[in-house]
């Protein structure tokens, strides 16, 4: 296997859906594989490597003590680090834990017994550790996810597209939810998936996490025009990017 | 050295080719069995407890994360529970299309266990890695296949891992003709490869071990192979509506362990694909029942390392009964006024009441249960999910216990790969078991 890079994929809390998205890619999978160095991967291999990783891919959110270790030391041997997928990269849907109170929320669900269960307020990949490239989505989207690993490859950057999930949708020619009387978050979510879930018919949740700079004033101007409740828009906000909060600018 | 002697310490720590976090601990001391337990060790996510507070419309989008392997599954048993719980009866085409996004999971799901998660101790390889090289065109196929069924569910629900239009209420996008058609002609060309499956499984050596248990899944009257509808019942005899799921499951902690067990008639139960076998062979699609006959599986089989034999079976079964539904919608067309616009029900399309639903659905690891209690705006007061995993649980240590005194004359490693294999026949899904507490707390 000579000098092609070791690349590693480590799971934290998540789904795994997005490690299952590159079994689907099909024979295309070969093709991937044939230019990297599996050297582990949990949930098809049972091959353990001890030395440096070239790539490791990190998937899940960090929501223990355990796992914030963990995370500092796989960082440590790794040169690159790519958080993968929505839990990994703004913390997903396991950040609206974060609305509730740790002991509330572990009584909740086991009772009597919570407090065997260690849990810290959900934090994304990028809160805990330094990062390298992101991969967005829930689950990620498999064009850009070959987009990154060719960068990643070629040692170039790779910049996550920065403008409304709106622009791709109306290159879709969908028909604007906010037309329908329906709220959607396309106008603050990060394009990148090619509006995969409006075209499908259902609304945009921001899985993507929020543009860096979003049309404050038009959405405002939205809000009003079609009298949406704002606890609505709130709470929809809430199902991936509650981990924002925990950013200190408050981005 | 004698038997009656003999130590044995198994320490598997995270479990590879399985879905989540497990660990198995054996401890033999001068032939006694002292341990045999299956730790679970995943992060919890507190799914049950995000749920409250949100709307029931969202609880599907939600849920479907609870597992990437069984999204389609969690989706239904959530929109089951959820329709159940607001008193909304879904069209028999949506019931029919729901149907056909099961088989195409379950076939995805057992393709995913066999090929790559089983195969490989079958052949004697770590991962499926080195079979690259040395089985090439078995590789090939098993991702050709796999690919397959996520292109279907592509057409159908947008995608399989988390998918899009299937909702509360129905479909937001329903399949035209040339839908249906790029569906159909993707799963003929399907049949080949599982012609090839049946034949390399048929090779495979499954190790021989039985305990006899109580197998529990869907039930029902009529002549269709029970995963989307059915009371709830058991080989021992058992049969309930599916709203007595508690009384089924019996949830309970164990004292040496606080992960919470299951048992129905005896000290354990096991779902998944051998025990809706064992349940409801006779109605299984006559080529599966042909395959089942042909590697010599019968109702009630209790090797447990069979369940993967069941899979196959149920792979023929899946495919072919997918084929007819698409054949059937060929033929009578898709209603596509029945196509839904509800976001999440902002415009009041789909009216709630408050209530208390319950979604029981045979997903590719067993039954499901999913349950809300809703208050009359449809906000989610409670919420519980049992998953087949945590079900099984219980029973594969009582496997262990039995197949451990059997096995002392072999070596640590070859009762350590024996337990791996075992733990790995159920296929279980351990991210989804968000119910479990980590065995080692316990005993502090």
């Amino acid at each position: 296997m000579g000098n092609k890079p070791k690349v590693a994929f480590f799971d934290f809390a998540c789904c795994e859906g997005c490690q299952l998205q590159v079994a689907n890619m099909g024979e295309m999978l070969l093709d991937v594989l044939g230019a990297i160095d599996v050297v582990e991967f949990r949930e098809v291999m049972s091959e353990k490597w001890d030395q440096d990783y070239d790539v490791a891919i990190i998937e899940g959110s960090i929501t223990t003590p355990h796992a914030i270790e963990r995370i500092k030391k796989i960082r440590e041997r790794s040169k690159v680090l790519i958080a993968y997928g929505s839990c990994a990269t703004i913390g997903g849907v396991n950040g609206m834990k974060n609305n509730y109170s740790l002991e509330d929320i572990r009584k909740s669900v086991y009772g009597k017994d919570f407090k065997f269960f260690e849990t810290v307020p959900t934090q994304s990949v990028p809160q805990t550790v330094k990062v390298d490239y992101l991969i967005h989505g829930c689950p990620v989207y498999i064009p850009e996810v070959v987009k990154v690993l060719k960068a990643v490859l070629a040692g170039l950057p790779y910049t996550v597209p920065d403008h409304a999930v709106c622009v791709e949708c109306k290159l879709n020619e969908n028909v604007c939810h906010y037309q329908r009387g329906i709220t959607c978050l396309g106008p603050i979510t990060r394009a990148g998936c090619n509006s995969w879930c409006i075209n499908n018919g259902n609304i945009c949740y921001g899985c993507r996490g929020m543009v860096s700079n979003p049309n404050q004033n038009g959405a405002i101007d939205v809000i009003k025009k079609f009298k949406i409740p704002i606890d609505l828009i709130k709470n929809k906000m809430n199902m991936y990017n509650k981990c924002r909060e925990n950013d200190k600018s408050g981005k | 050295m004698e038997n009656s002697q003999r130590n044995v310490s198994v320490n598997v720590e995270y479990l590879t080719r399985v879905e989540g976090h497990g660990n198995i601990v054996v401890d033999v001391k001068n032939g006694e069995l002292k341990t045999c337990e299956l730790r679970i060790v995943e992060a919890p996510r507190f799914f049950e407890g995000m749920l409250r507070g949100r709307s029931i419309f969202e609880a599907q989008h939600i849920t479907s994360r609870i597992c990437g392997i069984c999204a389609c599954g969690h989706t239904l048993a959530s929109i089951q529970a959820a329709e159940d719980a607001i008193g909304l009866k879904p069209s028999k085409q949506t019931t029919e299309f729901r149907k056909f996004l099961l088989h195409m999971e379950n076939l995805d799901s057992h393709l995913l266990h066999i090929y790559l998660l089983v195969a490989p101790d079958l052949l004697g390889v770590k991962s499926f890695v080195p079979l690259i090289n040395s089985h090439n065109t078995v590789v090939r196929r098993a991702l050709r296949m796999k690919k397959i069924c996520n292109d279907v569910c592509d057409v159908l629900v947008g995608r399989h891992i988390h998918p899009i239009s299937s909702i509360v209420g129905g479909f937001t996008k329903l399949p035209r003709e040339k839908d249906l058609d790029t569906m159909l002609s993707l799963l003929y060309d399907m049949r080949k490869d599982m012609e090839a499956t049946v034949e390399l499984a048929a090779t495979l050596k499954f190790p021989a071990f039985e305990r006899d248990t109580e197998y529990v899944g869907l039930v029902s009257d009529d002549a269709e192979y029970p995963m989307l509808i059915g009371d709830v019942g058991s080989t021992d005899g058992v049969r309930m509506n599916k709203k007595d799921y508690k009384k089924i499951t019996n949830e309970f902690v164990v004292p040496h362990s606080s992960a919470k067990h299951c048992k129905l008639s005896r000290e354990s139960y096991a779902a998944g694909a051998l025990a809706r076998f064992n349940l409801n062979a006779n109605k299984l699609h006559p080529n599966a029942r042909k395959v089942a006959d042909a590697i010599g599986l019968k109702p009630k089989c209790t090797n447990p390392y069979l369940n993967t034999a069941a899979q196959l079976v149920e792979c023929v079964h899946s495919l072919e009964d997918g084929i007819r539904i698409l054949e059937g919608f060929k033929k009578t067309g898709v209603d596509l006024k029945e196509e839904i616009t509800v976001g999440l029900n902002e415009n009041g399309a789909i009216k709630v009441k408050a209530g208390n639903g319950v979604g029981a659905v045979e997903v590719p690891r067993g039954i499901l249960f999913h349950n809300y209690e809703v208050d009359d705006k449809g906000i989610i007061l409670k919420a519980n999910c049992i998953i087949p995993t945590g079900q099984n649980c219980n029973n594969i240590e009582h496997d262990m216990k039995k197949l451990v005194p059997e096995i002392l004359d072999k070596s640590d490693d070859e009762i350590t790969l024996a337990l791996e294999m075992l733990v790995r026949a159920y296929d279980p899904c351990i991210s989804c078991s968000a119910h479990f507490l980590d065995v080692k707390f316990v005993n502090r």
